[in-house]
């Protein structure tokens, strides 16, 4: 060692120094003194770092000999202290922790640095580690910091959302951080006047400067806002409670921040809520555990006591379908109407006359076919003394389907007539333009053919030229599915 | 029909907005509002403004401009057959209330999507015109996604990239049949075109700004996609090989998972038992260790088990080392970064750690400990000065050493 640095430590040996800090957040005064310090040689367990408020007697009790208050003066050609830009990266945040043992932690890592240059690549080094761990949680604490300042706008002469409007924020942050993060807010809300109050300091910006004050209370801030209640709806309304996780909430929001979030207090009841919730919309449609009855027989008792839907409620009886048990071909109307409804059968009434009618002309034999509807219950309303029919819903055919699936599975037709566009969406599954859909087969899924035509109620509401026009279309297609229907039977397909 | 009030649109809008998985509001360009008129600011790392009881992040007000749909899409909440309330925002409403929010600094910006109304391009119109209030009008510097429609006029999608920070368009399902059979209405082919085309779009801007200064910037924090999980028979196998071309092909920052969840009043065709979101969470660990960690998409779909899919008990990290046991142990003091990689237990920071570390001393067991989360689980696959896991890695019983305990059932549970 030099001559120079011996007499340096010469006289420091023995002296203790206590530094008083101006301000709990002052990095930049740290880093002069520290500097300083480490010129003169005085080692670690000499110095100690006061922060305002604190009297240092702490340190007086060891080492009331050499107190000194004032740092030495180095020598002018000693050796300038050194530090890696990954300390000060580090300390810069470190040095903001609430840890009243931060600054003599950094004095400790700036000492041995002085022999050890690549000492903070060290990562197994307990120092190193600690003022990692400092570093971490400050930047945690000002993440959370730019996270969940909530403002609320104060109410002002110049009306809401005017020029004017003052918006103030109170936060508790765990650490010295809030001057570090003024530019944060400032380059965000620049053209916004605001404040935000902290126990530990506020800030103040009007559009132009940046004004600091000392601590707050609580109480001065504001305690409500209207844009409130639209937040807090918004907050409840994005949560989806079929995947409640309430663990990975809580570590990135903890509960100590949920006093001053105003959409904290639904938490408990979103939470209670959840598997309610979540219960009811699966139990709205539930349908995974039946199984599939092996017969008609044991279907239409199914059928009779099924209240999947509202219409259930409406008619009589639920209609089931009727005919062949291995019929290969399968008729399937929208639902039944009222007189299928009063007997019990599916297309006795007007419809079903002019069904009859109509395949007899086209020479298919109705009772060797299996006749149903994609809807088993009659959905109606009541005027006076008549039900008037009404048209079921995408919703009540996609939910009735699991029947009409049902009763495919144990007629298996090779043949399937859809009767309008209820009957092919039952079938499908989606909706199809009637005028697109009909007079070209589409093959479905267990490879039986699906014709789709118009529905013969259609007809009835027609008249004259129109009437005979459809008629005309209607006939068309059931002679289309009588070839096929032979092409099948004689057992060459085509 | 009575005017629903901003607060019922509300709910009902954002409701219906939840099953989007995406709220990432990072990785776009800096921007700050101090040489500006209005407000807001990007600086790199989102912010997540709240948490929901799901567990996911509230960062965006993440909302549909309407839910009227006319498409009818199995799988959604807000397909036309389906019986939910309806609600429509105007384009200045929702700037408002994007606004109103921003400034008491709930949100980091805006999630657009919306059903479509009347057509593609109406629709899409109006989502840009949402994105143009706030960015002309009212000089808005925060983040905008914006859900781009594939069906709409390509050059509605160009200007909806010029507004936003981000663009997506969802891929939906991850087969081609799966979305023959739950989308209906959708094609695939038109799906990737729109995305080839968004990412044309990006390269062309980039490479614009390369030259000129003020050229405009197209979606600076590029485009995104979204799958749903469980919704058809895909297996993760296919799942993953889907988003490693989509990674591939498209240059997307993200593939979203989205494990299908019971909606209201759901179609019939679809299943009703919801996957387990683990499956979800174990895509995403895939996602990374593409991503990240260097792993080929082959080599993920190596780490799956017979029927396709990952296991739920382990990540897929630690089921691809158990596979392929041959390549451990790894020496912690002389290994590659790539080898170091594979560890499982070993992350990229841990990696790092590593190498540093070694640098200044070789390492001992207790040096890796204190570099690492958990010990138990990197030991079996590494060697140290001081440690040989000698027949450990090769044990037939490691796989239940090292997966998670499971919760042991209540007895009488009701």
């Amino acid at each position: 060692m030099s001559g120079q640095a011996l007499s340096t430590r010469a006289r420091s040996v023995g002296a203790h120094y206590a530094v008083q800090l101006p301000a709990p957040d002052d990095f930049a005064f740290w880093r002069d003194q520290a500097r300083t310090l480490v010129q003169c040689e005085v080692p670690p367990d000499r110095v100690s770092w006061i922060e305002p408020g604190e009297t240092g007697d702490l340190f007086a009790q060891g080492g009331a000999s050499g107190l000194t208050e004032r740092p030495p003066e180095p020598d002018r050609d000693s050796r300038p202290a050194r530090a890696s830009k990954r300390f000060l990266s580090l300390a810069r945040n470190a040095a903001l922790h609430s840890d009243p043992e931060r600054f003599a932690l950094l004095y400790r890592l700036l000492w041995r640095l002085q022999s050890n240059p690549r000492m903070m690549e060290d990562k197994t080094d307990l120092d190193v580690r600690r003022v990692e761990e400092l570093d971490k949680s400050v930047r945690r604490d000002s993440h959370k910091m730019h996270a969940f300042v909530r403002f609320r706008q104060v109410e002002n002469a110049a009306g809401p959302e005017g020029k004017d409007a003052h918006y103030v924020a109170w936060f508790e942050p765990d650490h010295h951080i809030v001057r570090a993060n003024a530019g944060f807010f400032m380059r965000r809300f620049a053209n916004m006047n605001w404040s935000i109050l902290t126990p530990r300091g506020c800030l103040h910006w009007d559009g132009e400067t940046m004004r600091e004050s000392g601590p707050a209370r609580r109480s001065d801030a504001p305690d409500g806002d209207p844009v409130e209640e639209l937040w807090k709806s918004y907050y409840a309304s994005i949560f989806n409670p079929a995947r409640l996780k309430v663990g990975a909430m809580l570590s990135e929001m903890p509960k100590k921040y949920w006093k001053n979030m105003p959409e904290a207090a639904l938490i408990p009841d979103l939470i209670a809520g959840a598997q309610a919730r979540e219960a009811s919309m699966v139990a709205a449609g539930t349908r995974e555990a039946r199984e599939r009855p092996d017969s008609l027989a044991e279907l239409a008792q199914a059928v009779g006591n099924c209240r999947d839907c509202p219409i259930a409620d409406c008619g009589t009886r639920a209609v089931m379908g009727e005919g062949a048990q291995r019929a290969p071909l399968m008729i399937v109307g929208e639902q039944p109407g009222d007189q299928e409804d009063l007997t019990g059968r599916p297309f006795v009434g007007p419809a079903g006359q002019l069904l009859d009618a109509a395949l007899a002309q086209a020479g298919i034999d109705r009772s060797a076919a299996y006749v149903t509807n994609a809807l088993k219950h009659f959905k109606f309303v009541q005027r006076g003394k008549r039900r008037i029919h009404q048209t079921p819903t995408a919703k009540e055919i996609d939910t009735c389907r699991w029947w009409l699936e049902s009763e495919r599975a144990i007629v298996k037709p090779r043949i399937i007539l859809a009767l309008g566009a209820s009957a092919a969406r039952g079938l499908l599954g989606k909706t199809v333009s009637l005028k697109t859909a009909r007079g070209i087969p589409i093959t479905l899924e267990d490879k039986a053919e699906l014709w789709v035509t118009a529905h013969p109620a259609y007809l009835l509401r027609l008249d004259g030229g129109a009437r005979a026009e459809q008629a005309a279309l209607f006939a068309a297609d059931l002679a289309k599915v009588q070839a096929r229907l032979n092409a099948f039977t004689s057992g060459t397909q085509v | 029909m009575a005017q629903k009030s901003l607060l019922e649109k509300l709910e009902i809008l954002a409701d219906a907005a939840k099953y989007d998985a995406s709220c990432a509001s990072s990785g776009t360009a800096k921007k700050n509002s101090l040489d500006g008129k209005g407000i807001g600011s990007t600086e790199g790392m989102g912010i997540c403004h709240a948490y929901a009881p799901d567990g996911r992040c509230i960062s965006l007000l993440k909302i549909l401009l309407t839910n009227h749909c006319i498409f009818d899409c199995h799988y959604c909440i807000n397909r036309k057959s389906s019986n939910v309330r309806r609600a429509r925002f105007t384009p200045q409403e929702v700037a408002d209330l994007t606004l109103n929010f921003y400034r008491r600094n709930y949100i980091e910006g805006l999630f657009l999507s919306s059903g479509i109304i009347k057509s593609s391009n109406h629709t899409m119109e109006q989502m840009v015109e949402a994105a143009r209030i706030l960015r002309d009008e009212y000089d808005f510097r925060g983040y905008i996604h914006l859900k781009t429609i594939p069906e709409a006029d390509p050059e509605l999608v160009r200007q909806a990239g010029l507004y936003a920070d981000r663009v997506s368009i969802n891929v939906e399902l991850p087969t081609t049949s799966g979305l023959t059979r739950l989308a209906p209405d959708k094609d695939e082919r038109q799906i990737e075109g729109a995305i080839a085309k968004t990412k044309d779009d990006i390269i062309e801007a980039k490479d614009a700004r390369k030259r000129f200064r003020h050229a405009p910037r197209f979606a600076p924090a590029g485009q995104s996609t979204q799958m749903i999980v469980g919704a058809d028979r895909a297996s993760d196998a296919d799942i993953v090989g889907k988003a490693s071309r989509l990674y591939d092909s498209f240059g997307l920052r993200r593939v979203y998972y989205s494990a299908f969840s019971p909606i209201p009043d759901a179609s019939a065709v679809l299943p009703l038992q919801r996957p387990p979101l683990l499956r979800e969470h174990r895509l995403y660990q895939s996602d990374w260790l593409m991503r990240f960690y260097g792993y080929a998409p082959g080599e993920v779909c190596e780490a799956t088990d017979a029927d396709g899919n990952l296991p739920l008990d382990i990540d897929p990290k630690l089921a691809w080392a158990l596979k392929f046991r041959e390549t451990f142990p790894v020496d912690v003091n002389r290994a590659g970064k790539e080898m170091l990689l594979r560890v499982p237990g070993l992350g990229p920071t841990a990696v790092r750690r590593i190498i540093t570390a070694r640098r200044h001393r070789t390492l001992r067991l207790d040096d890796v400990a204190r570099l690492t989360q958990s010990i138990a689980k990197v030991r079996p696959f590494i060697t140290a000065l001081d440690w040989r896991p000698t027949t450990l890695t090769d044990r037939a019983d490691l796989r239940s050493l090292l997966a998670p305990k499971q919760e042991q059932l209540e007895l009488f549970a009701s």
